[in-house]
């Protein structure tokens, strides 16, 4: 049974991984990726990590992939150009991709690892279940796991402020420069243009709607 | 299944994650190929912590997850600021820094 579910999700993922490559339309690679995604989260519970498989079906191809899909949509799928920079690209590129995998699995699989070859120990029957992970999470790696909050607040924040709509600043042409920049892309109605000179970071983009705002 | 087939696999989805990148032109579906590249070590991770029968190879995985998601939270912020400054989703043609 073991090896009919590898199999399958192995096929799965790179089903998926082939199809995000190879589509066309970015919309189908979103929707190809969920599908690699799941697959891999077949995999991690084959390899008795539970915690791992539950965060990627709840964050990756919950959270992240709707993130995509919302900006997909925002954007729009235009077509590639077949205008190529360097000629032979499309076909050089496999080519460096099968060499690298070669490469890969040769320095693995020739590696003195011994225990490779097998199933790996027994182990018990808690392992990587929420409560070992939780226990890992905050007693040994406490700092990292902080240090990750913080670099999610900050991902957050420059998300905002990267993509948030800024306001054209006060009246009489005294736009500084951070806000001349964004100012001839983003149009603004004139009844919100005289509303705040001096705005911080963090409140703008809450009332407009940016379309990463929407998602978090 | 022994190990070395979750090793294999990984490596093999790493490669197709480079060749994306490689071929694709859309930051997009670059940003998608970056993700097939950070699942495959992250399926790394989680075999070589089943090998050694150790979960802090699952802990490393949990954090590359968070890494990840910090990573496409900027990048498509980027790409909307892009978008919203009509230049053009292209990778080739984005080669200057300047706008």
């Amino acid at each position: 049974v073991e090896e009919i579910l590898f199999f399958a999700a192995a096929l799965g993922a790179l089903g998926g991984a082939v199809g995000v490559v190879a589509m066309r339309n970015p919309l189908y690679g979103v929707l190809a990726l969920v599908v690699h995604l799941f697959a891999l989260a077949v995999l991690f519970l084959l390899l008795s990590s539970a915690f791992v498989a539950a965060a990627q079906v709840v964050v990756y191809a919950g959270a992240v992939m709707v993130l995509y899909v919302f900006v997909v949509a925002y954007v729009g799928s235009d077509q590639e150009s077949a205008w190529e920079p360097i000629p032979g690209q499309r076909l050089l590129a496999p080519l460096m991709g099968a060499a690298l995998f070669i490469e890969l699995s040769v320095a693995v699989l020739a590696s003195s690892l011994l225990a490779l070859g097998t199933d790996g120990p027994d182990v018990k029957a808690g392992f990587g279940d929420p409560a070992e992970i939780g226990r890992l999470l905050l007693e040994r790696f406490l700092l990292p796991f902080e240090a990750s909050s913080i670099l999610l607040l900050l991902a957050a924040v420059g998300a905002v402020v990267l993509a948030g709509r800024q306001r054209a600043s006060g009246p009489g042409e005294g736009a500084g420069v951070p806000s001349e920049r964004f100012a001839e892309s983003a149009p603004l109605p004139p009844a919100e243009t005289a509303t705040s000179p001096g705005r911080s970071p963090s409140e703008e983009g809450s009332p407009a709607p940016s379309p990463t705002g929407d998602v978090r | 299944m022994t190990i070395e087939w979750y090793i294999v696999l990984s490596s093999l989805l790493f490669a197709i994650g480079a060749t994306g990148i490689l071929v694709r032109r859309s930051p997009i579906v670059i940003l998608l190929c970056l993700e097939l590249m950070l699942n495959a070590g992250n399926l790394a991770l989680v075999a070589f912590s089943r090998m050694v029968g150790n979960q802090e190879g699952q802990v490393f995985a949990v954090i590359v997850m968070v890494v990840a998601a910090c990573e496409v939270v900027v990048g498509l912020g980027l790409i909307v600021a892009i978008f919203r400054r009509r230049l053009p989703l292209d990778v080739d043609d984005l080669r200057t820094l300047r706008g």
